[in-house]
């Protein structure tokens, strides 16, 4: 089981709530992908008023872990006043925290994230940093108070997969006790179980499921994905070489057949 | 069943198309509608006035695809104007591969080179060099089939009032204002936009496909363009916010350059009525039917409802989108 802050969760796959076609869709793609932590983000749809409570009511109803985002910030100070009011909404001290630094690439901005890492850690959040496969931020963000850090496998939405394997097998030996998980930039399940190969704690995906035709079907093909990259990695893999290591003996064969 | 008048809550496009129909079936009705006319307490009076079943296609479920393509005749029959022109999708260089998912996930459409781009929308030559053309699909003025619908109502002595009567029939048709007695009715925002251009002509909605929302402009004549509509999940009816337009506008100027120098005429805002499935609904409660959760297919959709109310009320037969009878009719 994945623990995080303490709860253990028992799926390793985490899904984000955006894009789908319907809040149905929505609710079926959960439950085939049995995620037991739901991202979602609170900047756009708060407006006035609580405006956007009959949506965030449907995601409560899913019974999954809430991790609110800071989805769509470009500054620490946005940032902290979202987590504010995430906390306020979902009376959970869990926070994504995104700090968006490069309009074309959504890459974390990291100067301000740790910024906002700091503030929002002494204030009693448990923050779950988006960040790149940099070590040196990392160093810095659990210096600010992270348990969790989420390094990102891609640009947000690219599907790309993993474009920096070194640097997140480096990242992984590097902190070997701190839960992390790889978010953003999946677009297909085999990448998913390549993110738990390395033996990453979790993914977190969003557009990969929702966008595709079947958002529920491609749900469960990432939930299975994800469960085959954990007991690969939990099995201990065989190395790879160069040459053939043949499973049967050759020597000895009867050789006349 | 007494010929006293059926009570219509709500003159939005649902409610009118409501009206017609059964009037048209010689059932009495009156209209209940605080406004004295057609206007923006409707979430309908911001709509584009697509009439796209087969894009819709794209994210919607089948039943808005089939019962969407009831729509056109719909409104010609009763008057008014349907540009049946189809609609245009493209697609900006970075976003390419979106096009080829589009045509993936619908029908009812070809392929077109950039003369043949060009050859249907002259002012769009040599900006796109591939597009899909839906050419069975539509459009039409919302605003002026609101009020075309309204009038005809009142000509043929349809009585629009803002009394409702305490007991009887009652057609609930009121949007998300409905949320009261709907409990799993939700708004999902919209912000639209009115421009007018001298510099820009286009025959047909053009959709620029777009990672989060479709964007689309659709003519409305005379230089006047709308520009829709972003779909955020908040039942917030007002403040559009600079993001959204600045989204929509980028949209529109990456379509056209000449959109730069358009004349900003309105900024609309407003929650569309929608169920978890984002389908329409049909209710019977006692003495009430609800007809809600249209979403972002009012005036596609409205003319299918109208006729299902209409075939429950004269023919007694069950809606195809009626999930709920608990009806004392």
């Amino acid at each position: 089981m994945a623990e995080f802050y303490g709860t253990q969760v028992s799926s390793r796959l985490m899904l984000g709530t955006a894009q789908y076609p319907s809040p149905a869709i929505l609710a079926d793609a959960f439950r085939q992908s049995g995620a037991g932590i739901a991202t979602v983000s609170v900047r756009r749809e708060a407006g006035g008023d609580q405006a956007g409570a009959d949506f965030w009511g449907l995601i409560k109803d899913l019974g999954v872990h809430v991790l609110p985002n800071t989805a769509g910030c470009h500054s620490a100070r946005e940032a902290v006043t979202t987590a504010h009011m995430a906390r306020e909404l979902f009376d959970t001290d869990w926070i994504k925290l995104e700090v968006i630094g490069h309009t074309d690439t959504l890459q974390p901005d990291p100067f301000a994230l740790v910024e906002a890492a700091k503030i929002l850690c002494a204030d009693g959040f448990k923050v779950f940093p988006y960040t790149t496969e940099d070590l040196i931020l990392a160093d810095r963000l659990l210096e600010a108070g992270c348990e969790v850090l989420m390094p990102w496998g891609a640009p947000i939405g690219s599907g790309l997969g993993l474009s920096n394997i070194y640097g997140l097998r480096t990242m992984r030996a590097q902190f070997p006790d701190v839960p992390m998980v790889v978010d953003a930039g999946l677009g297909l399940p085999s990448q998913a179980a390549a993110a738990m190969e390395l033996g990453f704690d979790a993914v977190l995906l969003n557009t990969a499921v929702a966008k595709a035709g079947d958002p529920a079907a491609m749900a469960r093909g990432f939930a299975q994905a994800v469960d085959a990259g954990r007991l690969a990695f939990e099995a201990d893999p065989m190395e790879p070489r160069d040459m053939a290591a043949p499973s049967t003996p050759v020597i000895g064969k009867a050789f006349l057949t | 069943m007494t010929n006293a008048p059926i009570t219509i809550l709500g003159a939005g496009v649902v409610g009118l198309c409501v009206a017609t129909e059964l009037t048209a079936r010689g059932v009495p009705v009156q209209l209940c509608e605080t406004a004295p006319e057609p206007g923006p307490q409707a979430c309908s009076w911001w709509a584009g006035g697509m009439l796209a079943p087969f894009c819709e296609g794209e994210t919607a479920e089948e039943p808005v695809v089939r019962l969407g393509q009831q729509a056109p005749h719909w409104w010609c029959t009763q008057g008014v104007q349907v540009v049946h022109n189809g609609s245009l999708v493209v697609t900006l260089g970075r976003d390419k591969r979106e096009l080829a998912r589009f045509a993936r996930r619908t029908h009812g459409h070809q392929s077109l080179t950039g003369d043949e781009i060009a050859a249907l929308e002259p002012d769009l030559e040599g900006r796109f060099n591939t597009a899909l053309h839906f050419k069975d699909e539509a459009h039409i003025t919302p605003r002026t089939a609101l009020a075309t619908l309204w009038d005809r109502l009142r000509e043929n002595g349809v009585q629009i009032s803002d009394s409702a009567p305490q007991d009887g029939r009652v057609i609930d048709c009121r949007g998300l204002a409905a949320q009261d007695t709907l409990k799993d009715l939700r708004g999902v925002k919209g912000e639209m936009v009115i421009l007018r251009s001298a510099d820009v002509s286009l025959h047909r909605p053009v959709r620029l496909l777009h990672p989060r929302f479709p964007l689309y402009v659709v003519p409305r004549g005379d230089g006047v363009f709308m520009l829709g509509a972003t779909q955020i999940e908040s039942g917030e009816r007002t403040r559009p916010t600079v993001r959204s337009l600045l989204e929509l506008l980028s949209a529109a100027y990456a379509l056209h350059p000449a959109f730069g120098e358009a004349e900003l005429l309105e900024i609309g805002t407003d929650a569309r009525p929608a169920f978890a499935d984002n389908l329409p609904r049909i209710r019977r409660r006692g003495q009430t039917i609800y007809v809600n959760g249209l979403f972002r297919h009012g005036f596609l959709l409205a003319p299918a409802m109208a006729l299902q109310v209409a075939d429950l009320i004269c023919e007694g037969r069950k809606p195809e989108m009626m999930d709920e009878d608990h009806g004392e009719w």
